[in-house]
Formats: C-alpha cells, structure tokens, sequence
C-alpha cells in the first residue's frame, strides 16, 4: 500500500444535513493529476479510509474537491473537517469518464443523489467547451429538496448555459413547485440522439439499473452507457480483494465501466 | 559435473542438508521450514536440520488431520500442513504507515520501514512454489506492486523439495502444479531436492535453479562413494518416485475448464446444498496458501496523536467483508462460498491470469465440517454439465 500524501482544508461547504464539499489542497508535493471519475483514498487521521470520488479538480492549484456524505466513521470523521485540518490522500485511482472519448456525441448525463457527485466534474469540463459536443443534458434525481447537491451551481447550469438541465424528487415537501418522481422520468424530455449519445449515470445501484435500461430501450447501445460503481474497497491498488465484481476489481477495472460489461454482473444477485 | 552443479545430478545425504541449514544460517538466512508440532506438521525457524520431521507422516481426510509415525525416518513425507509461506511472505498482520499530528493539527505520514527479514524456506512443496508465484502475480503483478511484500519476496531463497507421498486431499496433478517441479533457471526456485529413501540408503537429489543456489549448493558435502553412475541412479529413482506420486493423488478436479464451468454456474442449485453445510467460517481461506485478501485497521496510542494503519488476513466468507452503506451485498452463506470457490477457480483467471487453486488440499483437510472443493466442482459439472461440455475444455487453468 503506498502511503497517504497530506493535503489541507481550505474550504468547506455544507450541501445537506449530512453531506459536505471541501476543497483540498497539497501540503507539501502533490499527487498525480485526477479525472473526472477517478477516486482518491481518502485517510481521517486515526480513523480510517474510504474511496471517494473526485467532485472537482482544480487543476490550477492541484487541488481536489471532495463531497462526502457522513455515513459511517469516517465519512463522518471527514465530514468534520475544517479548514486548517489536514488530511492523508491517495490517488488516483480507477477508471475515469472518458469525457473527451465522447467529442461529438449528445451528452446524456443522469445523476440520482450523492451520484451527482462523481459527475459533477463532467458536467464542468463538457460545459466549458461546448462546441465539442452536441447537446448536453443534465438530469438530477434526489430523494428530497433538502438532499439537492450544488443547488446553487445547477441553477447556473439551467439559466447560464445551453445545457437542458431537469431536477426531479421523490419526496417533495411544501414548497417545492418541480418535478417529482424517479430520474428515468426526465428521459423523455431530454434532447438527444439514442445512437450518437453517450450517457454517464452514477446513482444508487437501482437508480443505474432502471436507468441503463430505460436508455438500451431507447437505443442508446450499452457501451455507450457508462455506469459508475461503488463496492467496498481497503487498499484501491488491487491487493485487498474487498472490491471484487465477478471477473472485475472494481478499484482497478472500475469504477466507471460499460453498461455492456456491467449488465451482467449486476443482474446476478449478491455477486 | 560442473561447479554450478546445475545440469550434473548432485547427490547428498542427511550431512548435506544439515550443512544446508548451516550454511543458510551463516548467510545471515532466517531459516523456516517443517517441524513437527502440536500434533502436526507446522512450519518454524529452523536452528538446524535435526528439527525436520524425520520419521513423521500425515494422515489427510476431509476435516481431518492426524501425525502419524514413519517407520522409514524420511523427513519430506508429508503433504501440506496448516500453515503455508504465506504466513511469512504475506503475514497475518502489517503495519502498512504511521502518522503524527502536531500541535498545529498538521499531519505527517510515514511508511513502514521495518527491514524485510532474509529468509531461507526449506522444504516447498511445488503446490506451494506455485502458490508463492500466484500471490506474485496478485501482489506484485499489477499496476500498484505492494512494496513491503516484493521486498520479503525478493530476498526469500526458496528451497523446493519435490513431493513422493501425496496426501489423500491433494490434487495438484490436475491442477498440472505438482508434484514435481520442472529443471532450469525459470522454475522459481533457488534449489530443489527430491528425497530418495531405497537399497542404496536416505539420499537427496539436488539441484540448484538459480547463481545463489548453485553457490550454495557447491559448498554443501555430497554424499560419500556415489560416484556419478550412482548419482544418476539416485536422480533416476528420484524421478521415479515423483512419477509415481503423481499416480497417487487422492482427489482430482474435474477435467474441464474450471473457469468456464463457474461461469456457468452462477444460478446452480448445489450453492445452497453447500451453503447448508458451510459454517461461513474462514478456515479454508486462512488455510489457502493463495488467499491474499486483508482489511485495515487503524489504531492511535493514548495521546491520539500517533496513529498506525495496520492491514490484517481477511475472508471473503465474513459479512464485513463486501459492506456498503445500507448493508453487505454478500449476506447469504451461499453468495459467500459462490464467491470463493467462482473466484479461487474462475475469476482468478480474469483478474490475474491463472488459476487461483493449487490443488494442496489445504481447505478440504481444515474445513470444519469437510467441504471438500473437489466434490463441489464436480457437482456443479454435473449439474451444468450438458451445457458446458465442449471439446476445447481442458484440465489445465
């Protein structure tokens, strides 16, 4: 296992009741630049360690922007972290979008709850340079409006850009006036073309399966659905064994892979 | 004969392996091998040769284990016991870094630096030489290699004795790694010995596979008055020996690609006739001599201001083990055994180009209520059998 690099807070934003963005920056050298996709270890100083997705590179500064939501010990360990702390990472790892792989296509980018996350890097880099791609859809599902990452950027993405941005919730409360329901309801709303699409979901495994599906029925040929996987995972580097998906390491084959590959593994009950 | 000693058949006797453990030693080797123990064949360091179990066999069935005594002194004639080299290559137990936090609440991370210890094992089974090259493979193979592992890996001087006396568990023929090991400087091992028990008295074969180990091995007495006629005889017999053991395996696998059938079987009925029978236990998976999987631990002293993250031996059959928020995605004993036996002997292959199975025995023996790996693949051949019968399916992994 290689050993954790300091990084420090620099800033921390509340998104949910339970869920945080922090912005990290190297303390002294820093680690190998990330893409969008790809997770770092992250390690809460005598806690523990969990993968986490990046939420945001800062490729000016060499930082890293993590949103974590306090589940566990060290989810919650780091979800205290204030500016000033400090914090070990490790990274990158895994399999990234490939954002760039997809020039030309319609984007289909469809996020269910903390899913969001993971994309949201995505949706950053495809809006920055939109003439490389066709049109760039972006479907958020959340159980409540109180559990609505980014608020405040998704406003910016729906109003400022050229992107078809929809948000739905399973649970509204008094004063949401949107749309509510599951996230594979948005799809016949969005702007694309099944057969020159390419689509990112990441969400709760039964969120990315109702939504694979809907998109293989649509047309979207399953390669071109790339799915983003979570699976406990000790070391990243392919040596625990925790993370294992049939024939897959999902540290080192994932996390974000093909519907095509992907299908399979998670049609088969507790693989 | 060369000096080498490496293409001439070397003949020695018991002298020759004390002087082996001898010169081991003076290199500075920790020196780890057979003795027997607490009612069994375990593996210990060696101060010298007389600790073998000269004079000790096994006697193996499916959650059984008995020491039994041999009337002919031989001191190899025994098949795997509990333990294997992975309780020293890929310990039970690593501290993987520390950290400091200072009054500023700044972080320091430091890695383990603890010296690989030099090891000399003697007495590797060609299973288990081939169950170190698997861990090689998972652990050194990939993208990330785990340093603290290729550092004892790397300094290790692998003493290989051939197998004569298979166990009633052992299958390694059809999983084409035992029991003998081929000659040359590609096999893996640094010396190899076949113990030769006949007429002509309690001899060794010798030979080295590697510089170090025909270094070593020209510094060892050969057996007195064995001209090279009598050497060739003894490496002829030795040959023989290992030959006939082979026709002596107690168990085989079902001869078809074991990596097809449990890509086939995924939906098969006998997973829950065995998970009706498995205790969930572990033991197959400490006992496997490939089984690298481990989970963290980390621990800070009573200031809070000194952590360590230690990585321990884990098991795939334990619930912790593939936990995600809301819950383990492997909670039923049969998706546990499914996922051990379809990793062991299917996965493995994708994931790290061969078999995970070495064909020991470890976990038929060890398995507290005699799951025997055998029977199970067999079972799920034949109930998948019409569906994956093809011509191309072959024994080897």
């Amino acid at each position: 296992m290689t050993t954790p690099v300091p990084y420090e807070v620099v800033r921390w934003e509340s998104e949910t009741a339970d869920t945080a963005t922090v912005a990290l920056r190297p303390a002294g050298a820093a680690l190998p630049s990330f893409r969008p996709g790809q997770f770092a270890m992250l390690y809460a100083f005598g806690v523990g360690e969990i993968p986490v997705s990046v939420s945001g590179i800062s490729r000016a500064d060499q930082g890293l922007v993590h949103t974590i939501r306090a589940v566990g010990a060290v989810s919650g360990a780091l979800y205290g972290l204030r500016p000033g702390t400090s914090v070990g990472v490790r990274g990158p790892f895994g399999t990234d979008w490939d954002l760039p792989a997809a020039r030309g296509h319609d984007l289909l980018i469809v996020a269910g709850g903390i899913g969001l996350a993971p994309l949201r890097p995505v949706v950053v880099d495809a809006l920055a340079e939109p003439d490389r791609y066709g049109r760039v859809n972006v479907l958020v599902g959340s159980r409540t409006p109180d559990e609505l990452l980014y608020r405040a950027e998704i406003g910016h993405w729906s109003t400022a850009t050229a992107a078809h941005v929809a948000v739905t919730v399973d649970r509204p409360d008094d004063r949401w006036t949107g749309e509510v329901g599951v996230v594979t309801a948005l799809l016949h709303r969005a702007r694309f073309r099944p057969h020159g699409t390419v689509a990112f979901v990441c969400g709760p495994e039964p969120m990315i399966r109702a939504t694979a599906r809907d998109l293989v029925h649509r047309g979207v040929p399953a390669q071109r659905i790339r799915v983003s996987l979570e699976r406990n995972m000790r070391c990243a580097t392919g040596h625990c064994g925790h993370c294992q998906l049939g024939p897959l390491l999902v540290c080192r084959d994932g996390p974000v892979l093909g519907w095509d590959r992907a299908e399979p593994l998670l049609a088969t009950r507790e693989l | 004969m060369t000096d080498s000693g490496r293409s001439a058949a070397v003949v020695i006797g018991k002298d020759g392996l004390a002087a082996l453990v001898e010169v081991l030693v003076e290199r500075g080797r920790t020196v780890i091998g057979p003795t027997a123990r607490d009612g069994a064949i375990v593996l210990a360091e060696l101060a010298s040769a007389e600790q073998l179990p000269y004079g000790w066999g096994v006697e193996l069935e499916a959650g059984h284990y008995r020491l039994r005594p041999r009337e002919d002194g031989m001191a190899f004639a025994h098949s795997a016991g509990p333990q294997s080299w992975k309780t020293y290559l890929h310990p039970q137990r690593v501290r993987q870094w520390s950290a400091e936090r200072g009054p500023g609440g700044e972080v320091t991370l430091r890695a383990d630096s603890d010296p690989a210890p030099s090891y000399a094992f003697l007495g590797v089974r060609p299973c288990d030489l081939r169950a170190i090259a698997i861990q090689d493979r998972v652990l050194t193979g990939g993208t990330y290699a785990d340093p603290a592992y290729r550092d004892r890996r790397d300094g290790a001087f692998l003493v290989v004795v051939e197998c004569t006396d298979p166990g009633a568990t052992c299958f390694c023929v059809s999983m084409g790694t035992g029991p003998g090991v081929g000659e040359g400087d590609d096999e893996g091992y640094d010396l190899a010995l076949t113990e030769v028990l006949d007429d002509a008295g309690h001899r060794f074969w010798a030979r080295a596979g590697s510089a170090e180990g025909a270094e070593v091995l020209a510094l060892l007495p050969r057996q007195q008055g064995l001209g090279t006629v009598a050497a060739e005889a003894t490496a002829t017999a030795a040959r023989e020996s290992v030959t006939a053991a082979a026709g002596r395996m107690g168990r085989s696998m079902p001869p078809v690609s074991l990596q097809r059938l449990m890509a086939g079987s995924l939906d098969a009925k006998r997973w829950d006739d065995v998970a009706a029978r498995c205790l969930t236990c572990g033991n197959c998976t400490m006992a496997c001599p490939t089984c690298f999987c481990t989970t963290t631990e980390d621990v800070t002293d009573l200031t809070g201001d000194h952590a360590e993250r230690w990585s321990t031996w884990d098991s795939c059959f334990d619930l912790d083990f593939s936990h995600l928020h809301g819950g383990p995605v492997r909670e039923s004993a049969r998706s546990r055994y499914r996922q051990w036996l379809t990793h062991k002997l299917g996965t493995w292959h994708d994931q790290f180009g061969s078999s995970g199975c070495v064909g020991c025995g470890r976990c038929i023996v060890w398995c507290p209520v005699g799951i025997d790996i055998t029977e199970e693949a067999a079972a799920l051949h034949a109930e998948t059998w019409s569906m994956l019968e093809s011509p191309e399916g072959g024994a080897r992994p």
